[in-house]
């Protein structure tokens, strides 16, 4: 048994072992002049690892009595936040190198970040779940205040850790009222002890568990962390923090409520579409007045979320499919549009606020074409892939009797739309001004990732790159 | 052939692919280059839509050259023809090549405005030609970005505020159509348009709100369609985004926006709104008629006070798509022949006004209309254009300008007398303004000193004119050209329409008065 348990791990058992050797020998040996190695010797095993998932992971297997599993769905979403991971690993390499913050750590702390993310996702207990996201919360704490000399980095790291500690107790309140009174943690006993409908104690324990998922996908009215550790924190740890996290988190969040909830659809629907409809509208008004576009990313991600949380909020099997091709479309955008964040700078120093992209498509035509690709694409304009992605979760809003909740979602995006459409207006309509220039040069591999992620978004409208069985083979895993 | 419409609705986009790859550097010879392969690519275009037109059966009221593929999430991509969708697809690539052509002394960013106009061209044909639900919003939604550039990055001096208004305006519009065809997905199962157009939308009144809603289901879809049309369009009270936007568009932009982004909005009534809710449309039908009504009055009247001629011309649009909504909504042939021979009519006039002010704008750059006068001295060639085009502007027999307007108003009068009556108003209102600004602008005394030196238009900007003035003269003094290939399709529709709105009638008092 415990050997078929081991082996159903395994991939986290390797990432686990990596990171700690790695550590190991970090530390012992050549300490940071080993960094850019371990980040592509990171990134290399993230993509083999997910490789190997992809290809060979079949059928539902549960491990440690329950508290594990590996089925398609744990599969799908393992797959992209390997994959997201990696892509924001390599893309991190050169800006960090430049701003001496490229330690040997940080490769590693993502890799045990990636092993709760991967956890969390194949969670099938409060334990394991709680487990999974702690381990990613804790490295990602560290991460977002990387940057020790600098005042906004440490904000960001200590907002988001005591904001974050709060979320978890929270969640753990949530988790123990569950326990107390379901009498299990497990979600398949969770799910059978609310057979006959949900006890008062129970509904308060998923309220308390909802709203700490709420916080770690950064829903409004649990958003309050994102703008500021978004921007305070070095550019590519919040590329992270808008890709990979995000992912896990909403496939964690599906998780518990149809592993675990999925005989009270009706209880936790109206949650998740109250989640939904002001994280979308919050997110898009908010993002207005923003001048720094890592804050206005922060916000459109919180515009984002809500959208995909429109699909959760469906209760079905359709909504599920729709909010996973919902993420993964928007963890492709938010590559490239990061890939051109981190491309942004002045002198050699980083830039962030929108105006100092004035005219940028005089000067880099490709670059900015490629943004306005994206940005057309966040926006949900078709033919890019960010339309799809909105129509499908409106679709599955609509089927499940939500009308209103799809109608106040394309009022929503409406509003968003006028913030993509100003960096559009700066790119493209600006007035020239010579001192704030942009520097040219850029590296091969961020202008690979930008040109690349655009590409999809045209390019997807053909067939969606084959991603709709997966997550429909993924849905229905969940949702049966 | 059987991907015909494929290969005429994309070769604009290759054609933009291999500029946009293609292409290097900024000087003459490359802008030369783009300008070159751009009206070979709508040259091309224009060409192969003759096949297809060519090989059209009037006589067959279903729809022609279908292509149909599967794509993803259970939807189609599925293209095709019928009367009603076949001469828009004509009049746009029949247009294209003599706006590239119109843009010749475009100097900024050469290469990026072909591309512009060529994505355009595409998608602008997808449109046309969609009988996917999804396919067709996309073309529709998709061709906002190129007009936003378009007018954002070569516009006028208040360009912005223009660029941004046209966009959250249309886009506001379409995406409540959106949910819309996806409550109709969910309804019908499909979103194949043949098969929607068939499909009988529910039609039981219930309250939402607290509201009754007669005609239910099909009144709710047809308000969502409604709002995406009707800013399209557009009418009255949702027009205020087309003047700015004509104003300060590039006169290219202003061309394409005036003579077939306009027709998208009629087209979708009626590809969507008569066939798919007829019931609905028979509920709204006097709030159209009305609407229509005093677009047509009222905005003849604004026409009237503009001192910028583009926003003059503008204005004059949207009076003019008053007759084609009129026209669409009294449900008989007439109307509905009217309609669109007025769009396509439209069509050729509105575009050729609009590169009318095109012509003295590239020689004085501006389009105020005080700063002119007397232009018949130094520019008796422009003037003998202008005025024949003014002419059909207001309708004078002969041109196409009337066949659309008496065909609408007789459709109207026959359906409702007092909205026919002010419509009729808004004829000699427009013959005011627009005889008032060809006053203004061409006779009298050449007595301006920066006109003294003007020059006639060149051979380039003739050749532009020659085909619309035939086009415009052809339909006004033959009109059954048009008329015999939208004929049988739209009296099926017409059938159609009243077949599903008579199964109706019994219990509201509204669908009957129509009749």
């Amino acid at each position: 048994m415990l050997s078929q348990d081991l082996n159903t791990i395994l991939p986290e058992i390797i990432l686990s072992l990596y990171a700690m050797g790695a550590l190991l020998a970090g530390v012992y040996t050549v300490k940071d002049k080993a960094a850019p190695l371990l980040v592509w010797l990171t990134s290399g095993l993230f993509v083999v690892v997910a490789f190997w998932i992809g290809t060979t992971g079949e059928g539902a297997t549960a491990a440690f009595s329950g508290m594990f599993n590996d089925d398609a769905y744990s599969r799908f979403a393992k797959v992209a936040i390997l994959l997201a991971a990696a892509a924001v690993l390599i893309m991190s390499q050169e800006y960090m190198a430049k701003r001496d913050l490229l330690r040997f750590e940080y490769p590693l702390l993502i890799t045990l970040a990636v092993v709760g993310m991967m956890v969390m996702v194949s969670a099938g207990d409060l334990m394991s779940l709680y487990m999974g996201l702690e381990l990613q919360s804790l490295a990602l704490y560290v991460v977002a205040s990387l940057r020790r000399d600098s005042v906004k980095s440490t904000e960001a790291g200590l907002k988001y850790f005591v904001l974050g500690a709060l979320s978890s107790g929270l969640l753990l309140y949530g988790a123990s009222l569950t326990y107390g009174f379901a009498g299990t943690t497990s979600f398949a006993g969770i799910i059978e002890a609310t057979d006959g409908g949900v006890s008062l104690g129970l509904l308060f324990g998923l309220v308390f568990l909802s709203a700490g998922f709420a916080f770690k996908v950064s829903a409004a009215p649990f958003h309050m962390w994102t703008p500021d550790v978004y921007e305070g924190s070095p550019t590519p740890v919040t590329a992270f923090f808008a890709t990979a996290p995000k992912l896990a988190a909403m496939a964690l969040f599906a998780r518990v409520v149809h592993d675990a909830f999925g005989n009270s659809i009706s209880d936790w629907q109206q949650i998740v579409a109250f989640l939904s409809v002001v994280s979308m509208f919050l997110g898009a008004i908010a993002a207005i007045g923003q001048k720094d576009i890592k804050r206005l990313m922060a916000y459109s991600s919180i515009a984002h979320m809500g959208f995909a949380l429109m699909g959760l909020a469906a209760g079905t099997a359709l909504g599920v499919e729709a909010m996973l091709v919902y993420m993964g479309i928007y963890v492709a955008m938010n590559i490239g549009t990061f890939a051109f964040i981190l491309s942004m700078e002045k002198d050699g120093m980083p830039v962030t606020n929108i105006d100092a992209l004035n005219m940028y498509s005089k000067r880099e035509p490709v670059k900015a074409l490629a943004m306005l690709v994206l940005l057309f694409s966040l926006a949900g304009v078709p033919p890019m892939l960010g339309f799809f992605g909105k129509f499908y979760v409106l679709q599955a809003a609509y089927d499940a009797g939500l009308a209103w909740l799809a109608v106040a979602g394309v009022v929503a995006s409406v509003i968003g739309a006028f913030y993509y459409l100003r960096i559009v207006f700066f790119m493209y309509f600006g007035v020239e001004q010579e001192d704030a220039r942009l520097d040219s040069g850029t590296s091969p591999i961020l202008w690979g990732f930008l040109v690349a992620s655009a590409a999809v978004m045209v390019l997807g409208v053909v067939n969606l790159f084959g991603i709709e069985p997966l997550a429909e083979a993924a849905s229905i895993a969940l949702v049966n | 052939m059987d991907n015909l419409l494929s290969i005429t609705t994309f070769i604009p986009a290759i054609a933009a692919a291999i500029l946009a790859l293609f292409l290097r550097g900024d000087d003459e010879a490359a802008q030369r280059n783009a300008k070159w392969l751009a009206v070979a690519a709508t040259v091309m275009t224009f060409i192969v839509s003759l096949f297809i037109l060519a090989g059209f059966d009037a006589q067959d009221t279903g729809f022609q050259f279908v292509e149909d593929r599967e794509w993803i999430m259970g939807l189609n991509y599925k293209m095709g023809v019928d009367g009603i969708s076949i001469l828009f697809v004509m009049l746009t690539t029949f247009l294209m090549p003599l706006v590239i052509a119109s843009c010749w002394n475009v100097s900024t960013r050469v290469k990026e405005y072909m591309i512009a106009f060529l994505l355009l061209e595409t998608l602008m044909l997808g449109v046309f030609m969609a009988l996917d639900l999804v396919l067709f919003y996309l073309f529709f939604e998709a061709g906002l970005i190129p007009m936003f550039l378009i007018i954002g990055v070569w516009g006028g001096k208040n360009r912005i505020y223009a660029s941004f208004k046209f966009f959250l305006y249309t886009f506001l519009g379409s995406v409540l159509m959106l949910v819309a065809m996806v409550a109709m997905f969910a309804d019908a199962g499909t979103t194949d348009i043949p098969t929607l157009m068939n499909w009988t939308f529910g039609t039981e009144t219930f309250s939402i709100l607290g509201v009754q809603l007669i005609g239910g289901m099909q009144t709710l879809l047809w308000l969502a369609f409604f709002a995406s049309f009707a800013v399209k369009m557009p009418m009255w009270p949702v027009h205020t985004w087309l003047p700015d936007a004509h104003v300060q568009a590039p006169t290219a932009g202003s061309v394409v926006l005036a003579a077939i982004l306009l027709k998208m909005g009629g087209y979708g009534f009626l590809r969507f709104s008569l066939p798919m809710f007829p019931v609905g449309s028979a509920v709204m039908a006097d709030l159209v008629l009305w609407m229509s009504a005093i677009a047509i009055v009222y905005t003849s009247l604004v026409a009237l006070v503009q001192q910028d001629m583009k926003k003059l011309i503008a204005y004059s649009s949207v009076a003019h798509m008053g007759f084609v909504t009129m026209g669409i909504f009294t449900f008989n042939q007439q109307g509905l022949d009217g309609a669109i021979f007025q769009m396509l009519s439209h069509g050729f006039i509105s575009g050729a006004l609009f590169l009318c002010v095109g012509v003295i704008y590239d020689r004085m750059h501006t389009r105020e209309i005080d700063a002119y006068g007397g232009l018949v001295n130094r520019m008796p060639a422009y003037a003998l254009v202008f005025m024949f085009f003014t002419m059909a502007n207001v309708g004078l027999p002969g041109t196409s300008g009337f066949v659309g307007e008496f065909l609408t108003l007789m459709a109207a009068f026959q359906v409702n007398t007092w909205v026919a009556a002010v419509a009729t108003t808004g004829v000699i209102f427009s013959a005011a303004y627009a005889l008032w600004l060809y006053r203004r602008v061409v006779m009298g005394d050449l007595i301006k000193e920066s006109l003294k030196s003007i020059t006639d238009m060149t051979p380039r900007e003739r050749f532009i004119f020659a085909p619309l003035v035939v086009m415009t003269l052809l339909l006004g003094v033959y009109p059954s050209l048009v008329t015999d290939i939208i004929g049988p399709s739209v009296a099926a529709l017409v059938d159609h329409v009243e077949a599903a709105q008579s199964a109706f009638a019994p219990t509201t008092p509204t669908a009957a008065a129509s009749h």
